[in-house]
This record gives structure tokens, C-alpha cells and sequence, in this order.
């Protein structure tokens, strides 16, 4: 256990920028993503603004270096994995044993909605190119095989905080000895399932998301994919690392299969265990990064852990989703890399469109951006359905 | 790192209960499992509404913890390569024949890939560590892996790990037309789970020694080589193994055949997918078997392809792979 996990670099594609600069640039001039869907093709689309990367799936593909056709899921998880393995200054993988442990919720899922339209009228038809990377693993497997990854490779799914989970699975196996590098992090494209399901359960708004407002009414859907890589003492040591991964933990709220216990007890759990493992206290944690859906069951479970847990000082926290929306599977991937990058360079992102501090919480959520804050550790939260919760510390 | 089977649950094509002594046959390229009554584990008004799969999931669960005595595990560790299809497909058939108008939340709640594991901790009002592993024939193996790891941080806990998977219509139709059920092979479903510790105790039933996963391998020969420095590592020799397990399906199976002949030319040689279909988590099944076996000291003649069922059995390899791209191999040990 006395061994180091590091995060030698990370990359992102998601509504508000192409690459992490483009995100930060949107983070500093207060643009947060959010508009009318243009490559999802929903009943919807008037009704809830979504958070779309902004390109079709032929520019995607280009930047990938991948086929057109294939999901957008994995187009995505491509380019934010190569910006990963650039940005870290690692060179070439094969002299590793390199991992991709990624994650998603729904797989090939844009295509498959699209096959069943074909295979409802009739069993015979659908053209089967559109299932075959149905299966969550397989679109994992079109990046690895791109990247040329072969000693690890797998894929995690437990709702909202998938890619939480994946960084912590990538740790354990770095601190076993078993690998040298992880990328390890998150995908997921827009789907008109996903969207019509988070409908059933009403809680999509129809304005920008406002997360920790007393005004919020639900959550806007993003896409996009976030990885960082993970390096041993060993490989880190060769290269500047951004920062450690000092801690994680993931704990079950056991209370209901999609919303959260009023107290948030796998939320706390969850920032408790993080914490213990990293061996630190509340008040050693200098920014949180929220899982801050704008739900009304979110922010009040995570806030009221957050109370629990933290009161009477809390740190500064805000909720990225305000810029990007809810990316699902890949939130947990995106949010580790705005959160080890904030830590590295002493950045505070705002929370955008808040104006209403939540009754039932003495804090509120930092509204402007902010450089040259002196951070040494820094708390990312991912919560979702299954009550599965997720809490990761990066430190100095 | 090593853990020990302190019990198992299964849910399959076989009363699980009774396996070995009685053997279900059936006709057809669908093994679907026998439905054990799940009044036992889970309450009737919530039997209606939950999937087949989460049934399924919740019944193996159950019993595998009621085979250790364990009341609260310290992890749910699992894994499903194609989750809750039955859900999924319920909730895209309304989805596209009533134009994204007038759904219900209920298959979209229980299509997410974590619903199981979900479900098991709230039944069991389990706080605890809780991960799925949704990757094709690697979701087991990355459950047992992840168990592990977890299990080297604190020997005092006890994870529950399984795997669980569905076969629905569309699935079968649709995996029909890649030509996956052809020559003979049938579709399987199943859960199966396990409890395991780090620490061995009288509640101990078999040693899982090691597990390892190979993805795309370039040749026969790489595959060959890299079992058995799987085994060296654990100090063992292909000639050490009393029983290899390979997962063959009746379809083509020459790349077993290939390396047995040359690695395990003296070795008995059984098999598990007639029993339980062919499905992306069938390890699973074998695994469970497998624990029954070394725990028991028999060998179900049923199982047998190649020798004579050893007398005694110490150790067995259960060789696995799909579409010769993604082989796992699970090492057990008598204990």
C-alpha cells in the first residue's frame, strides 16, 4: 500500500471544448455548454437543451483515426485518450505494461437505437455492423486495439460514477505491481436512450442546469470522454506527474436503485473512505469538485454529506456539470482531469448559473474562476443509480 | 495474491441444488436456466416488477452467502458482458415504436449495467465497496481480479463476486444472425457468485489460486507459452494439473484441442458449456463446479472429454476462451 499511483497527464472532449485548453478557456470566460441538440436526432430536441460535442461524427472520426461508422462513443473515448498519453510525456507506450481500463454506460447504444428501428419491423433486417459494437467491452476494445494496448484491458459500468471506479481499479493494479500505466477514465455519447430515460424519471431541465441553487429543477445530458494516465513511482519518476492519486473510495447508498438517501450515506462514505485512505482530514481539502447533477436529490444528499462531513469550514466546491452537463459515464473521467489539472495549476472553476444558495445548506458554491490558488489536495465526487458513490483525492 | 471459497450460489440451466448427481439435458440451441423459486430470497411483491436477470443475480447471491455463513460481505464485486438485456430491450422497443412518447421509467431504472449489483446491496442494506465489470468474457475475471486486489488491502474482508447474464429473445435472434449458435453450440444464461476471504478457516471450500486474462494473443503458440508461464508463476507444471477444464462449446474447438495435445498431453480433460450453455460469463458456471468438485473429491463422469476422472484431485485449470480473442485462465486449488 506504500506504493504511488500518479497522474502523469489527462485529456477531454466534451461540450465546452475539444481538448482540455479549449475547456479551460470556456471555464475562465463563463461559457458553459449547454443549447439545442444538432447531431442527436430526438422528439425532444426543442424541449431539453443537451450539452453536444460540438462536431458530427465524420470530423470525430477524422480526429480519431477511425471509421465513421463506428459508435461516437468510441470516437470520443479516442481523442480524449491520445490528448491523455500526449499530454503526459510518458512516449511511446509498448515500452510499458499499459492498461485501458475505461468506462461507459451504455456501449455502442447510438447505433444499436438505430438498428431496432430496421430489426422491430423485422428479425431479418438491421445491418449487423450497427450491433456488433453493442456490448460496452467492445467499444473499450476498438481504443485499446488503436492505442496498441494489449496487457490490460476492461471496462467498468456503474451508472454516473463508472469512471471514478475506473481510475480506482487502474490504482489498485498500479500499486500490485501488475502494470506501469493505466488510462483509465470515461466515454459516453449523447443516446436518445439515455435521454428519453432520464425524461421517464423527470428529471431533466428544460433551462441550463443549476446545480446547488434553490432554483435548480434537474440536469441537462452532456457528452464527452475524459482519461488520465496513471503512472507507477517508477514510470513517474521519468516524467513531471501532474499530482498523486492519494485516495478513493466507492461505497453503496443502499437506499434506492436511482435516487439517493435524503442524508446522503454512500455519499459520505464514500468522501470519508477517500479521505482515510489519503490519510488526510476534512479540513485538508482545499476545492471539491461536486458530482452536482442540479437534481433536487443530488445536491441535497451530497450537500448534506458534505455538511456532515466537513462543517464548520468548508472548502471552496463547485459543480463542473454547470458547464458540461452530466456526461454520464464519463463525468467521473472528465471531472479527475479537471481536478488533478486545477490541483497542478491552482485553478478554481466556477459554478455557473447560480443565484439562489440552497436553503437546507450553509454553503454555497464558488461562482468565478479563479488562478493562482494554493491547492495541495483536491476532493472529485461522483454519485449515481444503483447507489453507487465514488470519491477520489488528488494531493500534491 | 490468493483468496479462499468460503461458498458458492448458483443459478443455471442445472438444479443447482443437486448438481452433479442429476443432469438436465436439453434440445434446442437455448440452455434457459431452471428458475429455482425466488419467494426464498426475495420478497412477491417485489418479484413481479424485478427482471429476470436481477432474480436470478439476487437468488445465487443469497445462497452463496448463506453456503459461507456470511450475513454482510465487505464487497459486491460482479460482472455481465451484456447487462440487462431483457430491460434494454423492453424500453428501446417502446422507445422506437411509440416515437420516444409515453414511456415509463421502470426498464430504463433496471437497464443500467449496475442494477444487479445494485439491487444486491439494497437488499442486504449493504453499504459496502460495490463495482461492475462490463467487459465481454472478461467481466468475470475482472470481478475476481478487482476481488483480490481488494481483499490484499484487508485480509479481514470478505467479498461477494460473481458474474450474472440473460439470454432474451432479441439477444438471441440477433447474436443467432452472427452465427454464434451454429454446429451444435446452444446460447447460456446463469448467475453465479462466490464468497471469498483471504484468511482460510473450516468454512473454507477451495483455494482460488490465481487468475489471469490474455487478450488477442497473436498465435496458438503465444497462447500455449503464456498458460504455462501462468502456471510457472505459481509454481506449478502443465504435468502438475489433475484435471484442465477448458470452456468448449461443441462448435470448433481445434484451438483447444491444439494446445492440450501439446501442453497437456497426459492430463484428463473435462468440460462445462454442455451443461450450461455458451454465454460470455460461463466461467462462472465452471468455477462453481469446480468448487463443488475439489470440495467434494468427485468428478461428475458427465464432464469428461478426455482420460479418466482422477480419484483425487488437487488442482484444476479452467481454460476459457471466446473466439480464441480473450482467454482466461482460473487456477483452483484443493484446500
Amino acid at each position: 500500500m506504500s506504493k504511488g499511483v500518479w497522474i502523469a497527464g489527462g485529456g477531454v472532449i466534451c461540450g465546452i471544448g475539444e481538448n482540455l485548453g479549449a475547456c479551460l478557456d470556456a471555464f475562465e470566460k463563463m461559457q458553459p455548454g449547454m443549447a439545442t441538440m444538432e447531431h442527436l436526432h430526438s422528439v425532444h430536441a426543442q424541449t431539453f437543451p443537451v450539452v453536444e460535442v460540438k462536431a458530427d461524427n465524420e470530423t470525430l472520426a477524422e480526429r480519431a483515426g477511425m471509421p465513421a461508422h463506428w459508435s461516437r462513443t468510441a470516437l470520443l473515448s479516442m481523442i480524449a485518450a491520445k490528448e491523455a498519453i500526449q499530454s503526459s510525456g510518458i512516449g511511446e507506450l509498448k515500452q510499458y505494461r499499459t492498461g485501458l481500463v475505461s468506462a461507459n454506460t451504455v456501449g455502442g447504444m447510438d447505433k444499436t437505437e438505430h438498428f431496432m428501428e430496421a430489426f422491430l419491423a423485422d428479425p431479418k433486417k438491421g445491418r449487423l455492423k450497427e450491433v456488433v459494437h453493442h456490448e460496452c467491452g467492445s467499444v473499450t476494445e476498438l481504443v485499446a486495439d488503436a492505442l496498441g494496448i494489449r496487457h490490460h484491458v476492461s471496462t467498468i459500468s456503474t451508472a454516473c460514477s463508472s469512471a471514478a471506479n475506473a481510475l480506482m481499479y487502474g490504482a489498485r493494479m498500479i500499486r500490485s505491481g501488475m502494470l506501469d500505466v493505466v488510462i483509465a477514465g470515461g466515454t459516453d455519447a449523447l443516446t436518445r436512450f439515455t435521454l428519453n430515460g432520464f425524461n421517464t424519471l423527470m428529471i431533466l431541465d428544460q433551462q441550463k442546469c443549476r446545480p446547488f441553487d434553490d432554483t435548480r429543477t434537474g440536469l441537462n445530458l452532456g457528452e464527452g470522454a475524459g482519461y488520465v494516465v496513471l503512472v507507477s513511482d517508477a514510470v513517474a519518476e521519468k516524467v513531471k506527474p501532474w499530482c498523486k492519486l492519494s485516495g478513493f473510495a466507492n461505497a453503496n447508498d443502499a437506499y434506492h436503485q436511482t435516487a439517493s438517501s435524503p442524508e446522503g450515506i454512500g455519499n459520505y462514505k464514500a468522501m470519508q473512505g477517500a479521505l482515510s485512505m489519503a490519510a488526510l482530514e476534512p479540513a485538508d481539502i482545499d476545492y471539491i469538485n461536486l458530482h452536482g447533477t442540479g437534481t433536487q436529490n443530488n445536491d441535497s444528499s451530497e450537500g448534506l454529506a458534505i455538511e456532515r462531513l466537513f462543517a464548520p469550514a468548508f472548502p471552496p466546491l463547485s459543480s463542473t456539470k454547470s458547464f458540461t452537463g452530466h456526461t454520464l459515464g464519463a463525468s467521473g473521467g472528465i471531472e479527475a482531469v479537471f481536478a488533478a489539472f486545477a490541483l497542478k495549476e491552482g485553478i478554481i472553476y466556477p459554478n455557473a448559473q447560480f443565484t439562489t444558495q440552497m436553503k437546507e445548506l450553509p454553503f454555497k458554491p464558488v461562482t468565478t474562476f479563479s488562478r493562482g490558488n494554493v491547492l495541495t489536495h483536491v476532493m472529485s465526487n461522483s454519485f449515481g443509480f444503483g447507489g453507487n458513490c465514488s470519491s477520489l483525492v488528488f494531493s500534491k | 495474491m490468493k483468496a479462499y471459497i468460503q461458498g458458492t450460489g448458483c443459478v443455471s440451466a442445472q438444479d443447482s441444488s443437486i448438481f452433479p448427481e442429476t443432469i438436465r439435458e436439453y434440445e434446442g440451441d437455448r440452455l434457459p436456466v431452471a428458475d429455482p423459486d425466488y419467494k426464498q430470497w426475495i420478497d412477491i411483491k417485489q418479484i413481479r416488477r424485478m427482471g429476470r436477470v436481477i432474480k436470478m443475480g439476487v437468488a445465487a447471491s443469497h445462497i452463496s452467502l448463506q453456503d459461507a455463513g456470511v450475513k454482510m460481505p465487505d464487497a459486491i464485486i460482479m460482472g455481465t458482458a451484456y447487462g440487462c438485456l431483457a430491460d434494454t430491450g423492453v424500453f428501446l422497443n417502446k422507445l422506437v415504436t411509440q416515437q420516444e412518447d409515453m414511456l415509463t421509467p421502470t426498464a430504463f431504472i433496471q437497464s443500467t449495467h449496475n442494477t444487479v449489483g445494485g439491487q444486491i446491496a439494497l437488499l442486504l442494506g449493504c453499504h459496502a465497496y460495490n463495482n461492475t465489470f462490463v467487459h465481454g468474457a472478461f467481466s468475470l475475471e475482472n470481478a475476481l481480479q478487482d476481488s483480490l486486489l481488494f481483499l490484499e488491502e484487508d485480509t479481514s474482508r470478505k467479498v461477494l463476486a460473481g458474474a450474472v447474464e440473460e439470454i432474451t429473445d432479441y439477444s438471441h435472434t440477433i447474436l443467432s444472425r452472427f452465427g454464434l449458435y451454429k454446429n451444435g453450440v446452444a446460447a447460456g444464461e446463469g448467475a453465479s457468485f462466490f464468497v471469498l476471504g483471504a484468511e482460510k478457516d473450516e468454512q473454507s471450500q477451495a483455494e482460488l489460486t490465481a487468475v489471469e486474462m490474455l487478450y488477442k494473443p497473436a498465435s496458438k503458440e503465444e497462447t500455449g507459452s503464456h498458460i504455462e508461464k501462468f502456471l510457472n508463476r505459481n509454481g506449478l507444471q502443465p504435468s502438475d494439473i489433475d484435471l484442465l477444464i477448458t470452456g468448449r462449446n461443441g462448435g470448433d474447438d481445434s484451438y483447444y484441442e491444439a494446445i492440450e495435445a501439446d501442453l497437456f498431453a497426459t492430463q484428463p480433460v473435462a468440460k462445462f458449456k454442455h451443461l450450461c450453455g455458451e454465454f460470455p460469463t460461463a466461467a462462472a458456471f465452471a468455477l462453481w463446479m469446480v468448487t463443488g468438485i475439489l470440495k467434494k473429491q468427485q468428478v461428475p463422469p458427465a464432464i469428461m472429454v478426455k482420460g479418466n476422472a482422477p480419484s483425487k484431485v488437487k488442482r484444476i485449470l479452467i481454460w476459457n476462451h471466446q473466439n480464441t480473442t480473450h482467454h482466461s485462465l482460473i487456477l483452483v486449488s484443493a484446500c
